[in-house]
């Protein structure tokens, strides 16, 4: 059962009060993209152990869509933010790093 | 016009809490620019209250205005008041980005008061209710249906749910309520 | 055997007698027993049989870790099975059964399966009932099920009511011996709120009954103060009759309170779920006494040498007269000295540990009683009860070398701490050799959502087994978890305890050491699930060489007790089978709950009217008074049909079909979506939306449109209404307004959030009633007749597919020319609060016009005279909108929309996709539901290969006939031909049905278009 500060209104949301919606940053292709491009917006997904970036949704509370960033092993949320951007912030990207020096990255 | 009803005609129950469906209430959904001055001036001309912080609800003298999301306020008047409330909001608003809806008939309100209130509520949703103080509204969830509750400073805590469940939602807080069934935790 | 004392029992209130039956007998308690302690106070020892051989048991524990002492207790709706007698307060008129026994306790039948064990080995049943197949369902099953299991399954509906309660606190601390009692102290020093949970209901654990002294005074005095100031603090909650049932992720923990467990019928819940989140978690749960393995370490008068001493202190219950003592450590001597300070008498210490000396020991020595070193029990004798011992050399092969009379043993193996909430999320343990036990690794704790520890182990839980260790450690505990939570740094002093000399443990898996298969066939490591050492070394021999494995292969530790008392023996066992150390072998994994918790407690108010939450139009009342059949449409629940006194519910849809077609019909279309789309580029985020356009929808029209999903299917269709320049109103289904609502607040916030967008839900403020037949609009302009004035509903006024805002009668009215039917129709929406009166006034002014409401299956079958398809019966999220011939509906001018790329795929454009036509029957019989079209061929596994299948089916009261809508291959191009569905109802017909065009009513539209 986790916990998730919901940025925009700022509630440490139970999961109970939240809807998992998928891996975030997902790139959409529409017509005209390549069958290859295609595919991996609709059906390749990472399954990370450790470090991965969601998409949830407070549905019990302010509606807003948001990111987090988690641990897959361990559950520990690195961070969450709003969902109106096309990658993580670079703070959050940074305290991840410290703390996972091996850690490939985001993308 | 004849017959204008609530969704439970104002249903009463007293256990250790007494539960009462408040009757309509006028509910008006503005979605727009939060920052905006003249949305601002929209809504306390409404409800007679100021714009509220994330998670608040303040009263003024026609209504009280709760914050819902970062572009979405409830403003709470008289049902008679409401389709009006949203006419006058989308003139004063016709020059930007906005939304009012009359969402009156789709809610139902609930009022719980006495000792033990804040436990009625504990009992069906995950929100802490130790920490809920007057002038803050929670959305969350009773059971297995969304809703929005404050509490006024007298204890009594209102809560909004959707007018389709409100047979469901008596039913929750008639239970959690029942004589015998106090928790004895927050009072 | 057993018996009351004539003294003593601190727990217990010997002026408040409690009446009691077991197996009908009537027995005589006190206040304050368990019901193990009024059981065996009665003299009561045997109380049940084993799972698997039935062989008699007795009480062996005194806490949640017994494993033998499970009843049948109440009775009708308060019957329940397996209900430990160990932690079951006494009340006056309990009533308990006896479980797995035929025809009684005394003398059963299934004993038979103790002469056979040699052969009811570890596996036996995979070995046994493998082949052939057809034996399982007609013979081995049903004798299993006969022969295995415990209790029995309760007949009756339960008749109590069970609810959750959500708490937040900084730090729950899980258990009320002296370490949690000493931990909640120390973290609310911090200033932390705290939780503390007990789940007796009585304070202070095992320390009270073990004595010493704390801050100078006996321990009970200290649990007293200890409790007084912390029930004075504000910031401190105790409570009692919780038990901490499980720890989860991110400081979530559940608290299950057995509210009226005790006073049944009181009108109190009689459990409550306690849904906890805590910032810090202090695991205060003490430890568990282990048995030793001796044969016959099971019969009846074998207890746990701490749960003997507990009968005495606690309850004044003695279990024997003459109780031997068996041990392997210092501890088992507190209980020969409770034995002897009551009066009773302890004819030897066995000690296996080579020497026996130490402070204890003195004592015990000074006390009288005999005490030998390195010895232990080579037999115990007795069937159902313990006659005597035979004494042996531990070292040896179990010669015997001493007979002894005694009518109880009091056996130690040592003390585990009860690792199981530090366990549930994540917790690693480590194998400590000098204690001879896995304790807490408090470098690798459970981590919560900021990466840092949450959950602290306090006292016994930490390992810690003198008082002065517990007590020093759960003190610290506590500051620990208050100031991790939040809390200031405290300076308060923790409590102050002599130390003692204790000697150390000898680990003993096997007694004696050089134990024969003939012994170690007796000797109980599970006694739930009548596993024994035996079967263990023969799972290893067999090659189980994981514990995980054998775990399920002897089911050793799969009983209801999970283990408590046998997984550290039995995976000593296998590790010393398979010559290895015990940390190599390692642990089974620990499951939440800590013990059996009731499903009542898990669905808390979730049962009944409130199971789940049923949504009602407002005309809801109406249809229940009218006698409606409901039909669940997601969470609504929507009029199916209305029928009449002695109507089957056919016959009620075909009325309210004939009716509909030739009359006046009312549909309670509240429950349809309605979703207001409202901003500068609503119209360009609709073109994205829907298939077809609707930026160019004129104002004040409506338009059908359907939404497809990324994957190209057909997900949700409904009609759109421009409202304004900048506004739209969108028809979902009924079911699919959240669906839809949070599928487009996707795209508006996290791929368009630069478009200026707002949707509002406004399903629930409008009840919507589809006003449908040939005398639609003589009602309604009846009721503007009544009201002197009204919008105009003529059709050069208001023409098909378009829509008015204005006045119907005394009613706020949007009026939609729209029909799902194919006749002249009406769907009117007024505000929710006036949806009762506008429906009362349809049918009070529709009586002249023939008015009937009608439900959602006359809806469907009209819908299907008419080729309209629905989605969920013609669309199953393989379907696109190509395969229904809905091309007209899909924009070839938009360069995107959602499932636009997605319906160029090769599969999407094959010519051989399945596709909608119409199917007539040739018989005019209905095509059954869901039925496949064969054709020619068979495939690879031999079966016929179909050509298409039937998406709805109907008899078409309108055309007397049956008709179905149905995709098949080719299907268009196939007009006029006959295929044919095999039926599955064993009568091998084939109903014939011709290809037809889906429209079978009105294909040129003029009855709508009036």
């Amino acid at each position: 059962m986790l916990t998730l500060q919901c940025p925009y209104c700022g509630v440490m949301a139970d999961e109970t009060e939240l809807h998992a919606e998928g891996e975030a940053h997902i790139k959409r292709f529409g017509p005209g993209s390549s069958d290859e491009d295609f595919e991996t917006y609709l059906f390749e997904r990472k399954n990370p152990k450790g470090v991965h970036f969601e998409r949830w949704r407070h549905t019990g509370g302010c509606g807003k869509f948001f990111h987090a960033a988690r641990s897959t092993m361990t559950l520990e949320v690195y961070g969450t933010y709003p969902a109106q951007t096309l990658e993580p912030p670079k703070e959050l990207i940074d305290a991840i790093k410290a703390k996972h020096p091996d850690w490939e990255g985001y993308k | 016009m004849s017959d204008v009803v609530s969704a439970l005609r104002g249903a009463k129950y007293e256990g250790f809490c007494k539960v009462e469906e408040a009757g309509l209430v006028g509910m008006v959904t503005l979605r727009g620019d939060l920052a905006s001055k003249t949305l601002a001036a929209a809504v306390k001309a409404a409800t007679g209250a100021d714009m509220p912080d994330i998670c608040g609800i303040l009263a003024g003298e026609k209504g009280k205005v709760a914050w819902m999301s970062p572009d979405e306020l409830l403003l709470m008047v008289d049902h008679g008041a409401a389709e009006q409330v949203v006419s006058d909001l989308s003139e004063a608003l016709s020059g930007e980005h906005a939304l009012a809806v009359n969402v009156s008939d789709a809610r139902a309100v609930f009022h719980v008061s006495g000792d033990g209130a804040r436990e009625v509520v504990a009992k069906l949703s995950p929100a802490d209710m130790a920490a809920l103080e007057p002038g803050t509204l929670r959305r969350s969830r009773v059971a297995q249906v969304p809703a929005a509750f404050h509490m006024d400073e007298d204890g009594m805590i209102e809560l909004v749910c959707f007018r389709s469940v409100a047979t469901y939602v008596f039913g929750l807080l008639e239970n959690a309520a029942r004589p015998g069934s106090e928790v004895g935790y927050l009072t | 055997m057993s018996t009351r004392l004539a003294q003593g029992g601190r727990l217990i209130d010997r002026s408040k007698a409690m009446e009691f039956t077991f197996n009908g007998k009537r027995m005589t308690g006190y206040a304050g027993d368990t019901l193990a302690a009024a059981l065996l106070g009665a003299g009561q020892t045997l109380v049940g049989r084993s799972f698997k051989y039935h062989r008699p048991r007795g009480i062996l524990a005194s806490g949640s870790e017994e494993p033998n002492a499970l009843v049948h207790l109440g009775e009708g709706a308060r019957f329940e099975p397996d209900q430990r007698v160990t932690t079951t307060e006494l009340f006056d008129g309990l009533t308990c059964t006896s479980q797995n026994h035929w025809p009684s306790l005394e003398f059963d039948v299934g004993a038979i399966n103790n002469k056979f064990s040699r052969f009811l080995t570890a596996g036996f049943y995979y070995k046994t009932f493998m082949f052939p197949r057809v034996a399982w369902e007609k013979l081995f099953e049903p004798i299993v099920r006969q022969s295995a299991g415990l209790g029995q399954v309760p007949k009756e509906r339960d008749a109590d009511r069970y609810e959750h309660f959500y708490a937040h606190v900084d730090v729950l601390v899980v258990g009320g011996g002296v370490a949690g009692l000493a931990a909640a102290r120390s973290a609310a020093s911090t200033g932390a709120k705290v939780l503390l949970i007990e789940q007796t209901n009585h304070w202070g654990g095992r320390a009270v009954v073990d004595g010493g002294e704390i801050d100078g005074m006996p321990v009970e005095g200290w649990v007293n103060k200890a409790v007084e100031e912390l029930e004075n603090m504000a910031n401190v909650t105790i409570r009692t009759r919780i038990m901490g049932a499980g720890v989860y992720d991110h400081g979530y923990a559940t608290g299950y309170e057995r509210v009226a467990d005790h006073t049944p019928g009181d009108g109190r819940p009689r459990h409550r779920l306690w849904r906890i989140r805590a910032k810090q978690i202090v695991t205060a749960t003490g430890a568990i006494e282990r048995p030793l393995s001796f044969a016959g370490n099971d019969i009846p008068g074998v207890m746990l040498a701490g749960a003997l001493r507990d009968y005495i202190v606690n309850w004044g219950v003695s279990a024997g007269d003459r109780v031997v003592v068996v041990t392997n450590n210092d501890d088992a001597y507190r209980t020969a000295l409770a034995v002897k300070a009551a009066g009773l008498n302890v004819p030897m210490i066995l000690d296996a540990r080579a020497e026996a000396g130490g402070p204890l020991a003195d004592a015990a020595r000074e006390a009288g009683i005999r005490v030998e070193a390195g010895k232990g029990i080579a037999k115990v004798h007795g069937g159902k009860k313990v006659t005597g011992v035979s004494v042996c050399a531990q070292a040896g092969e179990g010669a015997s070398l001493e007979e002894i009379k005694c009518d109880a043993v009091a056996m130690s193996g040592g003390w585990s701490p009860v690792v199981h909430l530090w366990s549930h999320c994540g917790g690693k343990l480590i194998w400590d050799v000098e204690q001879a036990h896995f304790r807490p690794d408090p470098d690798r704790a459970p981590t919560s959502h900021d990466g840092a520890a949450f959950v602290v182990t306090a006292g016994s839980a930490t390992g810690a087994l003198s008082l002065a260790d517990v007590m020093a450690d759960a003190h610290a505990a506590g500051k620990v978890a208050g100031k991790a939570a939040g809390g200031k740094t405290s300076s308060k002093a923790a409590p102050e305890v002599a130390p003692e000399t204790m000697q150390p443990i000898e680990p003993v898996w096997v007694m004696p050491q050089g134990a024969g298969p003939d012994k170690r066939m007796k000797m109980w490591l599970d006694f739930q699930n009548d596993v024994k050492v035996s079967d263990v070394q023969l799972a290893a021999r067999e090659g189980y060489e994981s514990v995980e494995h054998t775990k399920r292969y002897t089911t050793l530790g799969m009983a209801n007790d999970q283990g408590k008392l046998s997984n550290i023996n039995g995976l000593a066992i296998l590790s010393d089978a398979l010559s290895q150390e015990i940390p190599a072998t390692g642990t089974t994994t620990f499951r939440p709950p800590y013990n059996p918790i009731s499903f009542g407690a898990i669905a808390g108010e979730a049962r009944g009217e409130l199971f789940q939450p049923v949504r009602q139009t407002p005309m809801h009342a109406w249809h229940a008074e009218a006698g409606a059949y409901f039909e669940p449409v997601g969470h609504w629940y929507r009029p199916y049909c209305y029928p009449k006194s002695g109507e089957t519910h056919e016959q009620a849809v075909n009325r309210e079909v004939l009716n509909t077609r030739e009359n006046l019909g009312l549909l309670d279309a509240s429950t349809l979506g309605k979703l207001v789309v409202k901003g500068p580029d609503a119209g360009k985020f609709l073109d994205m939306m829907y298939t077809n356009m609707m930026s160019n929808l004129a104002v004040g029209k409506c338009r059908y449109g359907l939404m497809c999903s990324e994957n190209g299917f057909l997900s949700d269709d409904g009609v759109v209404a421009r409202i304004d320049e900048d506004t739209w109103l969108c028809h979902t289904t009924s079911g699919g307004a959240d669906r839809i609502h949070a599928w487009m607040e996707d795209w508006l916030q996290c791929e368009w959030w630069d478009w200026n967008v707002y949707v509002a839900n406004v399903t629930e403020q409008l009840a919507q009633v589809a006003v449908v037949g040939p005398n639609a609009r003589k009602v309604l302009e009846k009721l503007n007749d009544q009201a002197g004035g009204g919008m105009d509903l003529s059709a050069e006024a208001l023409p098909f597919m378009q829509w008015r805002d204005g006045k119907i009668g005394n009613f706020d009215a949007r009026a939609y020319r729209i029909s799902f039917s194919g006749e002249l129709s009406y769907e009117i929406a007024v505000p929710a609060s006036q949806g009762r009166a506008f429906w009362d006034a349809l049918l009070d002014a529709g009586g002249e016009f023939g008015v009937m409401p009608y439900g959602t299956e006359c809806l469907h079958i009209m819908r299907a005279e008419k080729g309209f398809i629905m989605i969920g019966d013609e669309t199953d999220g393989t379907v696109i909108p190509q395969d229904l011939g809905l091309n007209w509906a899909i924009s070839k001018k938009k360069e995107d929309f959602m499932g636009k790329r997605a319906q160029s795929r090769s599969h999407m454009t094959d010519p051989d996709r399945w596709k909608l036509v119409g199917l007539e029957t040739l018989d005019g019989s209905v095509i059954p539901d869901g039925a496949y079209a064969v054709g020619e061929g068979v495939n690879a596994n031999g079966q016929k290969n179909v050509i298409g299948r039937v998406t709805s089916t109907y008899y078409s009261p309108t055309l007397k006939k049956g008709i179905a809508m149905g995709l098949v291959k080719h299907g268009p191009d196939r007009m006029g031909e006959v295929i044919g569905f095999p039926t599955v109802d064993g009568s091998n017909t084939v109903v014939k049905a011709k290809i037809v065009s889906p429209v079978f009513y009105d294909p040129e539209g003029e009855k709508q278009n009036v």
